[in-house]
């Protein structure tokens, strides 16, 4: 389990400060027993037509494996800049993991989406694994993944 | 050094190896398998674009292809919003059936590369690699050294017991080994990072699509291009989003496909080390490359065997070298010893007569030659005992004599023995002792006796040599060191045949089976069957010791295991202690003998010819290979006795291996009869036909009395003059074999 915290928009933050807020999200994925070694995980932002924002966590620390990650990959282009800082351990089979970040205030409501691509060696590639907007009302519900996430759901502070 | 390189990591790994190369036996099955029930369409049949039409008909949800390297294809698709993967038949594109990773191979995969402890595991596995790496590279030198160099490295390995073993298994072995271990140790290294990862072929994303109507799979033309054999990848691109591509990665390269146009976009070929990193994983997984998978994979079955044997040759060796303490000074010392060891065979020896000679009031100095004295002032008698390692060349404790000796002092009174230790087998049999002794000669030294060159260990040549030295030196030196306490059967007398007592050379032939004794728990619970026989093949050696003395004799088998019973063939000695012994025996009486192997004198067997030679009751292991020789190799014998209604061993024998073609040919020469020939003469009468048989391959095999052995050694040269062969060329090549006594 990981509880990590990172100021993401800090940019932001600092040009604008009277106008930005930051709301504390933790999102939690649960893989299912799907019986391999442990998975790569990418957990980003897109807009409503499914276009790259921005990266939120990648699980998985050789990045020569980032590219099964189909989707992520495609948008960030694979750059460094774009995950550096923001990568920690795959997740292994069965368990849950927690990730707890800073999020723009503007980001939520507006129509983005959380998304999550994942991989395992030796088996499938899972685009877009989760698709799920970010909103308010989708707060604490709980969604079913298509590849080896079980469940996904995140809690807006 | 080299030894030293060798034993220490060997010891150490053997256990993690044992994983490691059990894993890997396991795993080097995989690609055999995979390949087996693969359909591989013939290259150029179909392309990628027919593959890719044919698997989408009948899985329209499909996301991915991939082909493994073993030519599987695999499909990835997602039917009514539910991801499945199922392996297709390429040419109709029709599922086989589920695809789903073996997770009992995934966890031998994990034990083998990591020990199921991920990096940690993996560092551990990747030093093993390179240790694998240095042990059979150091093995393949001290292999070359011990058979006289890499010209001989294909020829036939004397010797016996664990070293040999270790040394077969380890020439046939060491290819195999020395792939997997460099390769694995490559790819450790790349993981770790200490050599460059070659940087894989990774286009970027095409910017601009033409985002036009999707064309049928089929009618793009980059993927027509592509042979579905050249296939790694193809991930199709999202339905419903024009701007979505095809991902294509071939054997070749990687790019996208424009779903429209059918165009080939941001193509990267792979890079030459990419291709390079590429196969050395396929040369260690074999993946792709199911026969070299195959021969890895028994490459690694050896190394259980190879540590065992590995172990014990150290433990062997580590055990006889405990040092008993070099005794008196070398200034004070009146009797040295100087010993040349490379297994620590020889310490045992030299240890007995160091013992012996104390007993007799010496003052003894016993150390290894290479710490020879400058000067031995008291000094009178200086023994080397010395074994011969390889093709002539000083054992490693010796190493450095002859260059020491350079400066070496001999003082007034001083003189030496050379006792050398070796096995006839090897073609320069105890070489290095001959050499040790020329060297002292040439430096003046008295020589007290010559050279006596002790075959195999044998007691009763050190005892008898113990014997000649104590009666010069006026001392009596009683000798008695075996050195192989082996592990003794009691044995009940069957049968016995007599033979050749009106000829005044009464021979027996002696069967005996082991006593049937009460099973311990051990036994019983091993389901030992009650008749418990040691196992041997006939030309192995049967030890056994008369009742009033310790040193047991050694006789040639005439039987096998197989047989069910222990056949010797004894020739009555005059004064014979252990023949006059066993000649008494009568059926039903018992005695103990030990089983020492000999494995350097067998025949080749299948279609090579064979040539056995004997006289006397050195005809028993001949008749043993016969009676084996159920595969009907062509075995011709020529066999020398007295007289025909006297000492015809194995007549009645011969004649049924005769008619059952188990013997092709029978020759024999009789001394004491009309035609008073020896079996130098009917060898002699059958020059061609022998000449023949050998420059076709033939190998011969002698056995009975060394001076027979040394006639028929000098007709045989005699014989291959024509042909430009010797019998030394026929010793070096395994094929002129003699066991003689």
């Amino acid at each position: 389990m990981k509880k990590i915290l990172f100021a993401l928009g800090l940019a932001a933050v600092m040009t604008v400060p009277g106008y930005a807020q930051a709301r504390e999200v933790t999102f939690s994925t649960q893989l299912s027993n799907y019986g391999g070694d442990g998975a790569y995980l990418a957990l980003y932002l897109t807009d409503a037509d499914g276009k790259y924002h921005e990266t939120l966590w990648i699980s998985g620390e050789k990045s020569k494996y980032y590219k099964h990650l189909r989707d992520w990959a495609r948008g960030s282009g694979l750059n460094q800049a774009e995950y550096d800082g923001l990568t920690g351990a795959s997740v292994t089979s069965g368990r849950t993991q927690n990730v707890t970040l800073e999020l723009d205030d503007v980001m939520i409501d507006a129509g983005y989406q959380v998304r999550v691509d994942s991989a395992v060696e030796d088996m499938r590639d899972n685009r877009s694994d989760v698709v799920v907007p970010l909103t308010t009302e989708g707060s604490g519900k709980s969604i079913a993944g298509r590849g080896y996430v079980q469940s996904f759901v995140y809690n807006l502070k | 050094m080299l030894r030293k390189l060798h034993g220490w990591p060997g010891l150490v790994a053997a256990l993690l190896l044992l994983v490691l190369a059990t894993t890997g036996v396991v795993l080097s099955v995989a690609p055999a398998i995979e390949r087996a029930s693969a359909t591989i369409p013939a290259t150029g049949q179909i392309s990628v674009a027919d593959l890719a039409e044919r698997v989408v008909a009948h899985y329209p949800g499909t996301e991915q292809i991939q082909r493994s390297l073993s030519g599987e294809v695999i499909v990835y698709y997602s039917r009514d919003g539910q991801p499945g993967a199922d392996l297709v038949n390429p040419l109709t594109g029709e599922g086989i059936a589920l695809y789903q990773p073996s997770a009992f191979l995934r966890w031998v995969k994990n034990l083998h590369r990591s020990f199921l402890l991920d990096d940690a595991g993996r560092m551990v596995a990747g030093g093993l690699a390179v240790m694998m790496l240095l042990l059979c590279l150091s093995g393949m030198f001290l292999l070359a050294r011990r058979i006289g160099g890499w010209k001989a490295v294909l020829k036939p390995i004397a010797g016996s017991g664990s070293s040999r073993i270790h040394a077969e298994l380890a020439r046939f072995a060491v290819i195999g080994l020395l792939l997997s271990a460099l390769t694995g140790s490559y790819m450790s290294a790349v993981r770790f990072g200490l050599l460059p990862e070659a940087a894989a072929a990774e286009p970027s994303f095409p910017a601009e699509v033409s985002g036009g109507t999707p064309a049928p799979v089929n009618s793009l033309i980059a993927l027509k291009n592509v042979d579905a054999s050249e296939l790694r990848e193809l991930v199709f691109p999202y339905p419903d989003d024009p701007s979505d591509v095809y991902s294509l990665n071939t054997t070749q390269g990687s790019g996208f496909v424009d779903q429209a146009t059918g165009e080939l976009l941001q193509y990267q070929p792979r890079s030459a080390g990419n291709q390079f990193q590429h196969w050395m994983i396929r040369l260690h997984t074999g993946e792709g490359l199911w026969w070299l998978g195959l021969i890895l994979g028994v490459a690694a079955l050896t190394v259980p065997a190879l540590s065992f044997t590995g172990i014990q040759v150290w433990w062997r060796r580590r055990s006889t070298s405990a040092c008993l303490g070099e005794g008196a000074s070398t200034e004070m010392a009146d009797v040295v010893i100087l010993v040349g060891s490379e297994g620590n065979t020889t310490w045992g020896f030299a240890r007995d007569l160091q013992k012996k000679l104390n007993q007799a009031g010496k003052k003894v100095h016993c150390a290894p030659m290479n710490d020879l004295a400058k000067r031995y002032p008291q000094a009178s008698v200086l023994f080397i005992l010395t074994s011969t390692y390889g093709d002539g060349d000083a054992p490693s404790s010796a190493s450095q004599f002859m260059t020491r000796f350079e400066h070496f002092q001999a003082d007034d009174g001083l003189g030496f023995v050379v006792l050398g230790f070796g096995d006839r087998q090897f073609p320069k049999f105890c070489q290095y002792s001959l050499d040790v002794d020329a060297a002292l000669s040439s430096k003046g030294l008295p020589q007290m006796d010559f050279v006596t060159r002790i075959d195999r260990g044998s007691a009763i040549q050190f005892r008898e040599w113990g014997e000649a030295i104590g009666e010069r030196m006026g001392i009596s030196l009683a000798l008695a060191h075996n050195p192989a306490p082996a592990t003794t059967t009691e044995f009940e007398l069957v049968e016995r045949v007599d033979y050749g007592v009106a000829v005044n050379a009464p021979t027996s032939i002696l069967r005996f089976r082991p006593v049937q004794d009460r099973r311990n728990l051990w036994q019983v619970l091993s389901f030992r069957s009650r008749l418990h026989l040691p196992s041997f093949e006939a030309g192995d050696l049967f030890g056994v010791a008369p009742p009033e003395d310790n040193t047991a004799r050694l006789y040639s088998l005439a039987s096998s295991a197989s047989d069910g019973q222990l056949e010797i063939c004894v020739r009555k000695q005059t004064n014979g202690l252990c023949s006059g012994y066993l000649h008494s025996l009568k059926p039903g009486d018992r005695i103990t003998g030990f089983i020492q192997q000999n494995p350097g004198f067998r025949p080749a067997g299948g279609a090579t010819s064979i040539i056995l030679v004997g006289a006397g009751a050195g005809i028993g292991p001949l008749a043993g290979f016969i009676r084996k020789n159920t595969d009907l190799s062509p075995m011709h014998l020529y066999w020398g006795g007295r007289n025909p209604q006297s000492d015809f061993l194995y007549q009645p024998e011969l004649g049924g291996y005769l008619d059952d073609h188990r013997l092709t040919g029978l020759n024999t020469a009789f001394s004491r009869s009309a035609d008073k020939a020896y079996v130098q003469d009917a060898i002699m009468a059958d020059e061609t036909a022998l000449r023949q048989l050998i420059e076709k391959g033939a190998q011969v095999l002698v056995c009975g009395g060394r001076d027979m052995a040394s006639g028929v050694s000098q007709v045989f040269d005699s014989i291959l003059k024509p042909s430009h062969m010797d019998v030394d060329e026929l010793r070096a090549e395994g094929r002129y074999l003699e066991d003689v006594y």
